[in-house]
This record gives structure tokens, C-alpha cells and sequence, in this order.
């Protein structure tokens, strides 16, 4: 059974899922885009930093991390 | 002249290949600010001499970033492209390439960090991927040199293969199905690296790794510089340097215009390098006994966590507190390099995206953040009279840093953006780009600061000599001994500061402070005013309406936090 999409922030430590929506604006989803986050790829989520800390996350198998407000835009599938 | 252009991603080793390509030593990092401004030189292209231009870092040609908006428009301008590209991870790499390609320009792709594929169990077709692409692909390991030959021999064969424009999500398809049949994966165990690397970024096991990185670095500073100044340069100048100058001095007439100019005073037979405060004297004590060690031992230091990777950690862990300051954890690094010398780090915070974020940086930067010149002299000088006071004066800059950041983002106007950074992964160091880099670094401050220095030093012994210094006291006396409470004669220092904040330091040396209004002058010192170098890149980079905000910023609060340390003390 599939599992419900979750926004990053929501997602646990470890866990991998694929990115299903940026809900933000052209800037936004253009940047991160470019560092290959884009609906359809594989993102595992490596950790969180406490009190709306930044995400680090791994995509193609680079590290990216990712401001608490941009993550709460990211929506992801987990698997 | 033939222009060749170098693209790729940031950290895909970009600059180690354009130093192999011409020989001329470029800086390599991990943080932007060195590439933002462009590097380039020449090479030997068959009979012909080239152009190679280190065009800056860049993910795609639909520009997100100002950099982004300079490698587009350099484009415009070459004949030729070799694109990097991290054959570590040929996916998003692959889309820059796709996009090059689309723009017609005569591409080679080098497939460079070649030697990481093995251990990271990637598998690439390099033949399969020529066809692909229809473009010489040549595999590089940029640090080494190798397939920099190679490279050189496929430059004039650089072909373009007519690409169709398309939009994003066609590429990103296109470039899906080249990685599917060039690219193998195999499963592979973490490495200790990467553990480490995913330590790093979490909250406590990465605040104990931050905390023990900068102790590390901070004990290391302090050895290296404490050993060349104790076995090496102490040495040197007190039992060779010093006899030579007490030969001199009665030549010279043992006093005396000139003679205070050259050497400086004389007590009592013995030459005090730190107060004689004459040119061959001071003037070269300071800078190179004095300032040059803690220097060296600085960028040395910033160098390893730079080439190493752990400065972007760092920028991921410090994101939180520097949000309430304004900013986003990236600020961290050119802060960093503030504590080497203001001028790069203001430079370097061209990479923070809103004008808000860089008036915010720059202000802390030049208000709270001393260079390691002025540092070595508060060691040199507060830590002669005990350690507690050069952490008063430390711990003063640090709330001042942290008080002010927090006063600035609530009142400057805008909006500061968030984080989104690459972590590269965790490497040993190049030891021969570090090394280059760590002789750069020091060439330029001996290139910047010693003419300088003996400038001072011989404008403030003339200064002297018609009493003008006299007559400024007089006049600044209410602020200087009033608010500050210190001889009305440290205003020479206070004004000698926007020249060298060494020198001035200095100067406060032989006024018998006490350990107090050593304090005190250290901290209104780092605070008041920038030096004249940093002076002139702020008013560069903020232009004259922020530069003037700015620097009402500093005396402000340079007497502000003055004043209020010397009612405590």
C-alpha cells in the first residue's frame, strides 16, 4: 500500500521516498530544481536540525540542505 | 585569440583543472567567493596561444544566481567550452552539458573525480556516453593531473551536435535515459567518510563534532604561531636583529629626527621592539615576528576546513542562530574568514542572495569580527597581562556580534532568504592546492600590509615630531578620558587604526595602560572603524548610503560598548 505524501519536514530520519510536488514559486522550484530536486527523483532525508533547522538531504547521491521554509514546500512520497 | 570557456557545477574541481590547464596557481575551495570573480589565463593550444576563463560555478544556464547570470553571459563570448563535469554524479551534471550542447558552442566534457567512481561503486561507460552526447568525453582526476593530456589533445576536436532547444522536463528525461545506459551502480558499504559526513550534519552529534573542529583549529592556531614566533622569530630578531640596530643607533646620533624615525627610542640601552616604535624596529617587529605567525597559521587552518569540506556543515548547524541575527548559516564562512582579514570576508559575502543579508554581514563583519592582525596584538599585548582579559575582550565582540545582528534584523528593511547549499563530500586534503593557496594568502598580506605598516609607522613619528598628536588630544580629550577612560593620548591610536589595526594596538604599548583600559582600547579598536582596506571594499560593495549607515553603526556602538566597559572595569 502506498503511504500518504508528507513534506519533508515530516518525514523521519532515514527514510526515503520520491518528490511528488515543490509547492512554491518560480524562483524557488528554478533553484532547486538546479540542485536536482525535482518531482519524480528519489530524495532520502539524512537529517533535521533542531528548532526549524535546517533539512539535509540526499539526492543522486549529493548532500543538499535545505532552509526549514523551503522543506515545508517539498512534498515527498515516502516508500 | 581563442577563448576557451570552463563550466560545470560548483565542486566538481573546476579550478584544479583550469591551474593544470595553465599553470597559473587559481585558488580551489569549497566556498563561492572564489569563484564569483572570475579566473583566467593562457594556454598552449597547438602553435596557437588561448584564452582559458574559469567561468564561476553553475548549475544550469536558466540563471538562479547572479554568478549563473555572468557564466550565461560569458558564454555568449567563447569558441570553445570544456564542461566539468563530477563523474560522481553524472545525473545533474548531465543537464549543464544538455543545456551547453543546446547552445551550439563546440563542446569537450571531463569527466572529472574519475578516481572516486571506483570506491563509490559507479560504473561509466565513457564510450557509450561519447556517443551519447556526440562530444569528446575524456576521463580527469584534476587534483593529480591525470587525463589533463588527453584533455589538451580532445580540445580542438570540441564538436557541437546540433541539440534541439528543449524545455526542463524533457531534458531532465533526456538526461535519465543517457545515465540509464551509460551508468552501472553497485551496492556498496558507507565508508567511515561518509558516517562522519551524516554525523556532522545532525543536531548533537554534529554540535559536538563543531565544537571539537573549532577547538582543534583554535589549539592548532595558537601552536603553530607560538612556536614560530618562540623558537624562530623571537630568536631572530632579539639575538641577531637587535645588536645589529644598538651598532646603529649611536651612529645615527642616538637621537634625533631621523634617528626616531629609523629606530625610535632607546630606553636605557635596550631596544624594545614592540614600543621603540621606529621603522626598522617595530615597523618590521610587528608585522613579521608579531603579526605574520598568527597569519600563517590562520589560513593554514582555514585552509584545511575549506579544501577538507566542513565549512558548509558548519553553515547547516549555525543556520538556526544566524537566522536571528538576520541570516542564513552561510554567513558563517566569510565571518570566518573575517577573523583572517576583514577584505575577503566582505568580499566573500557577495554569495548571500538579498541586499538586507550583505548590509547585515558586512556591518557584523567589520564591527565584531577582529583580523588576525589585530588579534595577534590583543594576544600579544591584553594576554601579557593575563588570559582573562583577552577573553573579556573576546566574549565583549561575541555579544556585540550576537546583540547587534539581533537589533539589525529587526529594524533593516527586507527580507533575508533561506538556506540552500550543496555539501560536498568530505576529502582529504589537495596538501599542494593548500599549500599554494596558504603562500598566496600570505604573499598578499605581506604585498598588502608592509608598506603600509612602515608607512604608519614613519607618518606617526613625523606627526609627533611637530606635536600634531598633541594638539588632536587636546581636542578629543572628553570622549577619549571622559566616556573611555583612557589617556587622552590613545586617540592616536583610535585614528592610527583606520590606517593599521596592528599598528595601533601598538601604539597603546607604551602609554602603561592598565589591564582595564588595555581592554577597553582593544575592543573600541576592533569596533570603532574599519582599516582603510576594508574601508575601501565596504564603500565598494555597500555604495556610499549603506557605507555611511554603516560606519554611524560602528562609532556608535564602538562607544557605546566603550563607555559601558569602562564603568564595569
Amino acid at each position: 500500500m502506498e503511504k500518504a505524501p508528507n513534506t519533508l519536514i515530516k518525514m523521519e530520519r532515514g527514510q526515503r521516498g520520491t518528490v511528488l510536488q515543490l509547492q512554491g514559486g518560480r524562483g524557488l522550484v528554478n533553484r532547486l530544481n538546479a540542485l536536482g530536486i525535482l518531482p519524480g527523483k528519489k530524495i532520502t532525508k539524512v537529517s533535521a536540525m533542531l528548532m526549524r533547522g535546517p533539512v539535509t538531504v540526499e539526492v543522486d547521491r549529493v548532500q543538499i540542505a535545505i532552509g526549514f521554509g523551503m522543506a515545508q514546500k517539498i512534498i515527498v512520497r515516502p516508500d | 585569440m581563442t577563448k576557451i570557456l570552463l563550466m560545470g557545477n560548483p565542486n566538481v574541481g573546476k579550478s584544479a583543472v583550469f591551474s593544470r590547464l595553465t599553470g597559473v596557481k587559481a585558488l580551489v575551495s569549497n566556498y563561492p567567493g572564489t569563484t564569483v570573480s572570475y579566473t583566467h589565463g593562457h594556454m598552449k593550444l597547438g602553435d596557437e596561444t588561448a584564452e582559458v576563463i574559469d567561468v564561476p560555478g553553475t548549475y544550469t544556464l536558466e540563471p538562479t544566481s547572479q554568478a549563473e547570470e555572468i557564466a550565461l553571459k560569458m558564454l555568449e563570448e567563447g569558441d570553445i567550452v570544456v564542461n566539468v563535469v563530477n563523474a560522481t554524479n553524472l545525473e545533474r551534471n548531465l543537464y549543464l552539458t544538455l543545456q551547453l550542447l543546446e547552445k551550439g558552442t563546440p563542446v569537450v566534457v571531463a569527466l572529472n573525480i574519475w578516481d572516486d567512481t571506483k570506491h563509490l561503486g559507479i560504473d561509466i561507460d565513457v564510450d557509450k556516453l561519447r556517443q551519447r552526447l556526440g562530444v569528446p568525453v575524456i576521463p580527469t582526476v584534476a587534483v593529480t593531473g591525470q587525463g589533463i593530456k588527453e584533455l589538451v589533445e580532445a580540445i580542438p576536436r570540441a564538436a557541437s551536435p546540433d541539440l534541439p532547444p528543449t524545455n526542463s522536463s524533457r531534458r531532465w528525461a533526456r538526461v535519465g535515459s543517457i545515465v540509464e545506459e551509460v551508468q552501472r551502480l553497485h551496492h556498496r558499504h558507507h565508508t567511515w567518510r561518509e558516517r562522519l559526513a551524516d554525523a556532522s550534519v545532525r543536531p548533537i552529534t554534529g554540535g559536538i563534532i563543531a565544537v571539537l573542529v573549532l577547538a582543534a583549529a583554535f589549539v592548532l592556531v595558537r601552536f603553530i604561531s607560538e612556536s614560530l614566533i618562540g623558537y624562530a622569530l623571537d630568536p631572530l630578531f632579539e639575538n641577531l636583529w637587535a645588536p645589529v640596530l644598538l651598532k646603529l643607533s649611536p651612529l645615527m646620533g642616538g637621537e634625533g629626527f631621523l634617528h626616531n624615525i629609523v629606530i625610535g627610542q632607546v630606553v636605557g640601552g635596550q631596544i624594545n621592539f614592540v614600543e621603540s616604535f621606529g621603522l626598522l624596529t617595530s615597523g618590521l617587529y610587528v608585522p613579521f615576528a608579531m603579526v605574520l605567525p598568527y597569519v600563517i597559521s590562520f589560513y593554514f587552518v582555514l585552509g584545511l576546513m575549506e579544501d577538507t569540506g566542513y565549512l558548509p556543515r558548519l553553515a547547516v548547524l549555525m543556520d538556526n542562530v544566524m537566522h536571528r541575527l538576520g541570516l542564513h548559516g552561510y554567513a558563517i564562512i566569510p565571518t570566518l574568514l573575517g577573523l583572517g582579514c576583514n577584505v575577503p570576508a566582505i568580499l566573500g559575502t557577495r554569495v548571500l542572495e538579498s541586499k538586507r543579508e550583505r548590509f547585515i554581514a558586512t556591518t557584523l563583519i567589520s564591527i565584531a569580527v577582529p583580523c588576525a592582525a589585530l588579534q595577534a596584538m590583543i594576544i600579544g599585548l591584553v594576554g601579557a597581562e593575563g588570559w582573562q582579559y583577552v577573553f573579556m575582550v573576546y566574549g565583549t565582540l561575541f555579544v556585540v556580534w550576537i546583540l547587534l545582528g539581533f537589533i539589525l534584523n529587526r529594524t533593516v528593511k527586507g527580507f533575508s532568504p533561506e538556506l540552500l547549499i550543496e555539501i560536498p563530500p568530505y576529502r582529504l586534503p589537495p596538501w599542494r592546492t593548500l599549500l599554494q593557496k596558504l603562500w598566496m594568502r600570505t604573499y598578499g598580506f605581506l604585498v598588502e600590509a608592509i608598506p603600509i605598516i612602515l608607512g604608519a609607522v614613519a607618518a606617526i613619528n613625523i606627526l609627533y615630531f611637530f606635536g600634531v598628536f598633541d594638539a588632536i588630544a587636546n581636542f578629543t580629550a572628553p570622549v577619549v578620558t571622559g566616556l573611555l577612560g583612557l589617556p587622552k593620548e590613545a586617540v592616536t591610536a583610535i585614528a592610527v587604526g583606520f590606517l593599521r589595526k596592528d599598528v595601533a594596538l601598538g601604539l597603546l604599548a607604551p602609554l602603561a595602560l592598565t589591564s582595564g583600559q588595555l581592554v577597553v582600547g582593544s575592543v573600541v579598536l576592533a569596533m570603532f572603524f574599519p582599516c582603510i582596506a576594508t574601508f575601501v571594499v565596504l564603500l565598494r560593495e555597500l555604495g556610499i548610503v549603506n557605507m555611511l549607515k554603516a560606519a554611524g553603526i560602528m562609532v556608535a556602538s564602538a562607544l557605546i560598548v566603550g563607555g559601558l566597559l569602562n564603568l564595569i572595569l
